[in-house]
């Protein structure tokens, strides 16, 4: 069984605070003592509190707030921020949160969204970016232009094994375009 | 995500505020700045511009995922969606690619050959892919709707196979482009280009954010609205 995911909401509405703790259940999350404001010496308390997931009304921030958030990234790396949102914000103020929480969203569905927003960090933790030699092969070949089905008869595996290994490329490399993939394949001297 | 959307009630200039981007929308519908205290609504009198429409834009280019419903969508005159798409078009391919193309020469010159051949020869080939996809809307796609008014079968099957081509080749085009700003950020020296790197990457992204609304408007509402006219000619 999973440990739980100490969750901390800062929210100053008592209706959504209790709406969103009564949504989630006791043996996934510990409820750390919720907070109605943004208190100046956050950050410290999430290094005292240790929470794993910091449900924040992005409304609370103060300015400049990618400062704010950084700030408590740094104090406590390892945790997720979800904004939690009900009116109309920024689409800048947005950006520095790991994943949004709006509360239109399905009762059934919020906890299984606050608990893939953890889930997703600790496994990118441990994860390679490197590619493998067969990854690399694949590449080279798409690179120059061969269809899946093409890369599959050369190399002598099925076009599904293909696909996957083309899945696993653009996901190590954030590149999705052939053309893109060319360039990747030229700036690590792959092919000239 | 979804947020309460804008409304024709709103004062012009706050709704410019909360989603600043949209000043790169308003020449692109013929409003200029200057709104004073007006509303969307009176904004849009001045102009003589439908609303509805306006907001329809305003509210896809500021919400993440937002579709009007169907029966708003029922009700808006779509007239100037093709008239927008069309001066998009010319935004993207005499103003937001130019500048990019500027801020990506001066970086590739800089760079050291290796790098440089390489972008530049990317960029090229993207500018080329935009030219024909744009090409290819404006002479088979655009002109269905003014067919749709004098309905045939025939056209009707026809804006079918061109939806899927649509679709296809959107996907491509905003790849294309979040594939280079993954290139100019992790691969290319930014030692000696802090300025020039950065404007190219928010050139970059400012477009690519562009062109996925711009996907967006011509597969959820411009293919659709050309298969219902098609179905259903206007009188």
């Amino acid at each position: 069984m999973k440990p739980k995911t100490n969750l901390l909401i800062v929210e100053p509405s008592d209706i959504i605070r209790a709406g969103i703790e009564s949504l989630i259940s006791d043996d996934q999350f510990a409820l750390l003592a919720p907070l109605r404001d943004y208190p100046s010496d956050l950050p410290q308390r999430l290094a005292r509190l240790q929470p794993d997931l910091l449900l924040l009304n992005p409304t609370l921030i103060p300015s400049p707030a990618r400062m704010q958030l950084a700030a408590l990234t740094q104090a406590r790396p390892s945790m997720a921020i979800v904004a939690l949102v009900y009116q109309y914000v920024e689409p800048q103020m947005l950006e520095g949160f790991k994943a949004v929480l709006d509360i239109r969203e399905q009762g059934s569905h919020v906890a299984q969204k606050l608990r893939q927003c953890c889930q997703s960090d600790q496994e990118s933790a441990n994860e390679s970016y490197e590619l493998s030699d067969r990854e690399t092969e694949v590449l080279l070949l798409v690179a120059q232009g061969c269809s899946s089905k093409e890369i599959a008869d050369r190399l002598n595996i099925s076009i599904h094994t293909v696909n996957t290994h083309r899945k696993n490329i653009t996901h190590k490399t954030g590149i999705k375009s052939v053309a893109g993939l060319a360039v990747y394949a030229m700036l690590h001297n792959l092919i000239n | 995500m979804k947020h309460t959307p804008f409304t024709s009630r709103m004062k012009m200039a706050d709704i410019i505020s909360a989603n600043h981007s949209l000043l790169l929308v308003l020449p692109r519908l013929g409003i200029h700045l200057g709104f004073g205290e007006q509303s969307l609504q009176e904004v849009c009198n001045r102009y003589q511009i439908d609303v509805d429409f306006v907001l329809l834009i305003f509210n896809v280019y500021s919400f993440d995922n937002y579709l009007p419903a169907a029966d708003t969508l029922a009700s808006t005159n779509l007239e100037p969606l093709v008239p927008y798409l069309q001066s998009s078009h010319h935004y993207y391919l005499n103003e937001r690619l130019p500048h990019i193309k500027r801020h990506l020469l001066n970086v590739a010159t800089h760079a050291g050959d290796r790098y440089g051949t390489v972008l530049r020869q990317f960029f090229a080939d993207y500018e080329h892919e935009v030219q024909d996809h744009f090409a290819y809307e404006e002479e088979h796609i655009f002109p269905l709707l003014q067919e749709g008014v004098h309905s045939s079968s025939n056209t009707g099957r026809q804006s079918l196979s061109a939806s899927g081509h649509l679709s296809h080749n959107h996907s491509d085009l905003v790849d294309r482009l979040s594939d280079l700003t993954s290139i100019v950020l992790k691969y290319i020296p930014g030692d000696s280009l802090t300025e020039e790197l950065n404007e190219l990457v928010f050139g970059i992204m400012q477009l690519s954010s562009d062109l996925e609304k711009h996907a967006l408007l011509e597969e959820k509402i411009l293919i659709p609205y050309i298969g219902q006219v098609l179905k259903h000619p206007m009188p």
